[in-house]
């Protein structure tokens, strides 16, 4: 019993991923919709802690990527099968995110903050001038998929984010990027090409942001570039990741739940309060929890130890 | 021909003199006190706010409210830093640690402050008109405040570069943004010095607000963009180096202004590319290899 109790929670994620699997089946759209988000939420924060975990350096375009996918269907429209669209946001997120990445990854950290703090707006901007300059219209009416494919869509996009994480934690590459972290003068005399890893990692994370959005995407029935890029996709994976915890995987997962719900409690109630009081979580979890809920439940057990 | 080119000149002139402001703000936060402050922009559009709802709920004009506005956004720059970012140092253990938490903090502050300006003004576009009355130099044309907002700017340019020099507080500044530890092992009290650049960044920021309050509409997502613009121009004249960014505001003012004259709207993209470029050919700056 004890052997089966402790199988049981080795491998927990399994019971939840085949949970996840079968859900469509026995839940309300409400649910599924909600789960969705959920989902959404974690992809976008893992694989922001993906790359900015271990290499320490901080990217602030969740946003700019997300929306790449979300401008490629609003572009796109479903003229194309679902796969074509999804590998077309995912060629251009990985090309836009190896141009920044290969420009300022060679340079100190706050210069790459900085180009992917101001990626977001540059691509809103572009759009908007060459919408009303060229095209002529403004925003596009995008047709709605179903509330299962984008649920099981997300499900897929979410799994693969973990696993590229859990696997890339376990392997030299990953190992290359912690040392990079810790010390990235080091890690270049071993004899790591330190720029290529960093490029490759920050694009590679990025995919994921921006099949994301693609899929989210079918949720609006209409977008302009002003729904499409929205700095709140670049706060929530920040405020997830720090809130949760980045040393295990299990923290930034949770601080999306927990946020998912939160917001999907208070948007409609307090929709001003609650990005203030998201804010004020940020702020308050980088001052007395730096390691977040993950440090948290460390402390109780070393001091269950004791 | 010359006019209108004449014209596109003094407008960058005059957008470039609040610009300086901004970069100089923002780089006293960053070059010294250390802080990579996401929020600088944000402080712009609470000074912008005050102002505006100054002068059309109780008739103050902006260069009378400034006189509250200013020491207020002062003290909430202070006990920011004091309250905050000096806690995270604190904990921080390292450098590096210090710079990524402080930044991610301010990140935090952004969403704080615009959801408060939300909360107290709602969403809506607002504006108002002051000193709009035509300037004509020659051929050339623009409004009284505008002119105004120019010269405010150079005086305070001004004023802060002698402070720098001359002032034993601006010697201690100066001497936090080249080693804070070795300056407070020659008697600087570097915990008041780096909260007083804080503070003097939040000031600037306040101030540029209040000037661009009389020019443009304000809403509450203002800021992001001029945190951009103040980012762009720290690059561009080098982080930590005060002059550079004032004459890298002016640069970036023409700049603007010449692609807003051929293509409005774009503006900001071509700055962004002018960012690019600096990273790629002078990251350094433009004046240093």
């Amino acid at each position: 019993m004890k052997k089966v109790l402790s199988l049981l929670g080795r491998y927990y994620f399994v019971i939840v991923f085949l949970a996840l699997l079968i859900l469509p089946r026995y839940s309300k759209d409400y649910v599924l919709v909600l789960v969705s988000d959920i989902l959404l939420y974690i992809t976008l924060t893992m694989s922001w802690v993906l790359f900015s975990g271990p290499t320490r350096y901080i990217s602030l375009a969740p946003a700019a990527f997300f929306g790449i996918g979300v401008y490629v269907v609003a572009l796109l429209g479903m003229s194309m099968a679902l796969p074509w669209i999804i590998a077309i946001a995912a060629c251009a997120s990985f090309v836009i995110a190896f141009l920044i990445g290969a420009i300022t990854l060679r340079l100190r950290g706050i210069y790459f903050t900085m180009a992917t703090f101001g990626l977001m707006e540059l691509i809103r901007h572009l759009i908007l001038w060459w919408e009303v300059n060229i095209s002529g219209t403004v925003g596009r009416v995008v047709i709605p998929l179903k509330y299962t494919t984008v649920y099981y869509g997300m499900l897929v996009i979410a799994t693969c984010v973990l696993l590229t994480v859990f696997f890339l934690g376990r392997s030299r590459l990953g190992l290359a990027l912690r040392s990079i972290g810790d010390s990235e003068e080091a890690a270049a005399h071993t004899g790591i090409n330190v720029t290529m890893i960093k490029t490759v990692i920050f694009a590679l994370s990025t995919v994921f942001m921006g099949v994301s959005g693609v899929l989210m995407a079918t949720r609006w029935t209409y977008i302009d570039p002003r729904i499409a890029f929205n700095a709140l996709y670049s706060f929530m994976p920040v405020l997830m990741a720090i809130f949760g915890g980045m040393e295990k995987m299990y923290g930034p997962v949770l601080g999306a739940v927990i946020f998912t719900l939160l917001e999907e409690i208070l948007v409609t109630k307090l929709p001003y309060h609650y990005m203030l009081i998201f804010g004020l979580v940020l702020v308050i979890s980088i001052l007395y929890m730096p390691h977040g809920i993950v440090g948290l439940i460390r402390g109780w057990v070393k001091g269950g130890e004791r | 021909m010359l006019v209108r080119i004449l014209n596109v000149v003094f407008d960058g002139l005059l957008m470039g003199g609040i610009y300086a402001l901004i970069a100089v703000g923002f780089n006293l936060q960053y070059g010294v006190a250390r802080v990579f402050n996401i929020s600088h922009g944000e402080f712009i559009m609470l000074g912008a706010f005050l102002t505006w709802w100054f002068y059309t709920q109780h008739t103050v004009s902006p260069f009378l409210s400034l006189l509250i506005t200013c020491p207020f956004l002062f003290f909430v720059g202070y006990i920011l830093y004091r309250g905050l970012f000096q806690r995270i140092w604190r904990a921080a253990g390292s450098a590096e640690i210090y710079e990524a938490n402080s930044l991610l903090a301010s990140f935090g502050l952004v969403f704080i402050l615009q959801n408060i300006a939300l909360l107290i003004w709602g969403p809506e576009v607002k504006g108002y008109s002051y000193l709009t009355v035509p300037v004509r130099l020659g051929e050339v044309v623009f409004s009284t405040n505008r002119l105004l907002s120019l010269i405010f700017a150079l005086a305070i340019g001004f004023v802060f570069y002698v402070f720098l020099s001359i002032t034993r507080l601006g010697k201690a500044i100066r001497a936090a943004a080249q080693n804070p530890r070795v300056a407070g092992f020659m008697g600087v009290n570097i915990g008041q010095v780096l909260a007083l650049c804080f503070a003097l960044g939040v000031l600037m920021a306040s101030f540029s607000g209040i000037l661009l309050s009389m020019m443009f509409e304000i809403q509450p997502r203002m800021g992001l963009e001029y945190t951009i613009i103040a980012m762009i121009i720290v690059v561009l004249g080098g982080l930590g180096s005060m002059p550079g960014s004032f004459l890298g505001g002016f640069i970036l003012g023409l700049v603007g202004s010449f692609v807003s004259y051929t293509q409005p709207g774009l503006s900001l993209v071509v700055y962004y590319l002018f960012f690019v470029g600096l990273l790629i050919f002078r990251p350094r700056g433009l004046w240093r290899k």
